[in-house]
């Protein structure tokens, strides 16, 4: 018996404080942006969108999933910055995120959280994980230790591409005009069973420069900018899938494939409503990546565990607060780090 | 009336079935929530099912022991530790169907799709609510170490009566006592009586066996 307990303990990690979890990950995240009940704990702040994907069949060749075939599917998304403080400026990063549920018929769902940036920083959790010690804010300045920053981008010369992008892009003005990209890679399968490794990306059909403001965005532009657009009607996406080939990782989202892969357009994600996040359709949805319908996997990347397990606990969490269930404070260490 | 000591045979089964895939369930769920590896997809991958399969488990475990009573305890235990008894064997019932069922029930609240088989979810047994995803939540993760910890407690009794006490409780759950012979069976008055069920296993229902059967040999004793 005292065995079984042992061993328990053992698996629940209790016994290994050390080891990476889901919620040493999700403590740093709170660490480094401080406690806001109710919130994710990354990509706080943000506001919830709604629409439909309209499939013109030309994916359904490679992913029996039915929202490849032709016709219409319900969707609920989220467009966010990253970070874990709901109240962050807009200018604050120059990432830009969306996030979509595709409800399938049949109850089958279609969860897919995106960036705007065509790599991912880094390939692994564990280095997640150091890269939110390094960015952990002095508590004199309120700001990252830029030595410690830079020690940590030394020792992972895999968020180079990642870096070379943040360097040239400027913060936009606009949610409609990015292109967010899944990152990490998947499978399509398809009706004779055979699997084909996939990355996906939406492209905005709203140019980059219409009605761009002259500078940066500031604190809360973005909201603006979307409800000004979506005034004057839907803003539309193509769903773009990129077939890998053989020799193309599907573990490393920090490379790119080779720009010659075959790309199909799957369809037009069209989005008609935007509401806030307190209240919107988004608020209680958990956008794991891991949330699949048949005809769809999940490949061998890394990433793609550790999100359903972080993003898991960042809904408990959240969830937990909403209902105001006992414990839901965090311990005082972690709301030590205050907000900006 | 019940003059069996022993288990149903499908009762026996069931026990032992469910208490290994339910101790597995305890394990496969605190690993789970806790990893960030490539274990999560996977652990995740079975606890659902399982779960469901706990559940339908334990329907047909109810059916079984309301049709076939359970054997009564020894007559030498005291009162109060009967009643013990049987309150905690009703309070590991009412887990069996609570962990499954709030597991159901918290993925609905969450507006996750319940994935048994790959493309055809269970429907949602409630309406998705964040605040109830948030209570549903709790209660999944304190009843898990409130059945773990029943579950010792029970484990303990069970090897106290098996080898402290050293009556019929164990053999009535594992390989029920034959009729007294040569070898052991020193205290022959108690195992007179728990020598209803023949073979160990379930081909035959206990009615179908003349209880006492004289001409098997002792060897199932106390597993
Ligand atoms: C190990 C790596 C990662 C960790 C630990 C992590 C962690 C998190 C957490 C905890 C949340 C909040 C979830 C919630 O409460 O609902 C979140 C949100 C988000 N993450 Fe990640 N993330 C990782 C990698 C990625 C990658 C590779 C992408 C892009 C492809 C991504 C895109 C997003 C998006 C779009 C959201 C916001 C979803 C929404 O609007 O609700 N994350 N992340
Ligand atoms: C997940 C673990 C377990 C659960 C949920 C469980 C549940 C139960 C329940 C509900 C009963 C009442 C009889 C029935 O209706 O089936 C029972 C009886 C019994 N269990 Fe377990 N059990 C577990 C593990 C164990 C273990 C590990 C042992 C032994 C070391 C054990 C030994 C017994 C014995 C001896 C009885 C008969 C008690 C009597 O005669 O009243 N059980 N168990
Ligand atoms: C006998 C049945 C079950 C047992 C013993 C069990 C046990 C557990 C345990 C120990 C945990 C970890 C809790 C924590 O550490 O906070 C857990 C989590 C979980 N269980 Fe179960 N469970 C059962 C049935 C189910 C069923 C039927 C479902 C769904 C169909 C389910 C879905 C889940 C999910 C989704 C989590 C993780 C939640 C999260 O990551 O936030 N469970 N379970």
């Amino acid at each position: 018996m005292l065995a079984l307990g042992v061993a328990f303990s053992y698996t629940a990690g209790w016994l290994a404080p050390s080891r990476l979890s889901a919620q040493r990950i999700v403590d740093a995240l709170q660490q480094n942006a401080g406690w806001h009940p109710g919130y994710r704990r990354n990509h706080a702040k943000g506001v919830c969108v709604s629409g439909y994907f309209e499939s013109n069949g030309a994916a359904a060749a490679y992913s029996v999933a039915r929202v490849f075939a032709q016709g219409r599917t319900p969707v609920i998304g989220r467009l966010a910055i990253p970070g874990g403080n709901p109240a962050a400026p807009d200018d604050s990063s120059p990432v830009r995120s969306l996030a979509l549920r595709f409800d399938l018929p049949g109850g089958e769902q279609w969860r897919t959280g995106m960036n705007n940036m065509p790599v991912f920083v880094v390939a692994t959790p564990q280095a997640f994980y150091e890269q939110l010690l390094a960015a952990r804010p002095d508590p004199a300045t309120h700001k990252p230790d830029p030595a410690r920053l830079a020690a940590f981008f030394a020792a992972h010369p895999e968020t180079g591409p990642f870096l070379a992008w943040a360097k040239t892009t400027r913060p936009s003005a606009s949610f409609a005009t990015q292109s967010y990209y899944g990152l990490d890679a998947f499978y399509f399968i398809d009706a004779a069973g055979r699997k084909h490794p996939v990355r996906w990306r939406v492209a905005p059909e709203t140019a980059d420069h219409t009605d761009a403001p002259a500078g940066p965005p500031s604190k809360d532009d973005l909201t603006d900018d979307l409800d000004r657009r979506l005034a004057q009607g839907p803003l539309r996406w193509h769903l773009l899938v990129t077939l890998g080939a053989p020799e193309d990782p599907t573990n490393d989202a920090t490379r790119v494939w080779p720009a010659e892969r075959p790309t199909i357009d799957a369809g037009t994600l069209v989005i008609e409503h935007a509401q806030d996040q307190a209240s919107g359709p988004c608020r209680d949805v958990n956008y794991d990546p891991t949330v699949l319908p048949h005809g769809i996997a999940i490949s061998d990347d890394p990433l793609l565990a550790a999100r359903a397990s972080a993003y898991a606990d960042s809904y408990r969490r959240r969830t937990g607060e909403e209902a105001h269930v006992p414990g839901s404070a965090p311990a005082a260490d972690a709301t030590k780090a205050s907000q900006p | 009336m019940n003059t069996h000591p022993a288990f149903h045979p499908l009762a026996r089964v069931l026990h032992w079935t469910m208490a290994v895939l339910i101790l597995a369930m305890l394990f496969i769920g605190v690993g789970m929530v806790s990893t960030v590896s490539s274990k999560h997809t996977w652990l995740l991958a079975i606890h659902k099912p399982l779960g469901i399969a706990i559940l339908v488990l334990a329907i047909i475990r109810l059916g079984v022991r309301l049709r076939f009573r359970a054997p009564p305890l020894p007559a030498d235990m005291p009162a109060s530790m009967q009643w013990v008894a049987h309150a905690s064997h009703w309070v590991l019932y009412a887990l069996m169907f609570a962990m499954p069922l709030i597991g159901w029930a918290m993925l609905s609240a969450g507006g996750y799709p319940v994935t048994i088989l790959h493309g055809w979810p269970l429907p949602p047994l409630v309406p998705a609510h964040g605040a109830l995803f948030g209570w549903l939540r709790l209660a999944h993760g304190v009843l898990a170490y409130v059945f773990f910890l029943a579950i010792l407690g029970h484990m303990g009794a069970a090897l106290y009566h098996g080898l402290i006490r050293r009556d019929d409780v164990l053999p009535s759950m594992s390989f029920p006592r034959r009729e007294p012979s040569p070898p052991q069976m020193s205290d022959a008055p108690a195992t007179t009586q728990a020598s209803a069920v023949g073979t160990a296993l379930p081909e035959q229902p206990p009615e179908a066996q003349p209880a006492g059967d004289p001409a098997s040999p002792g060897q199932g004793d106390a597993g």
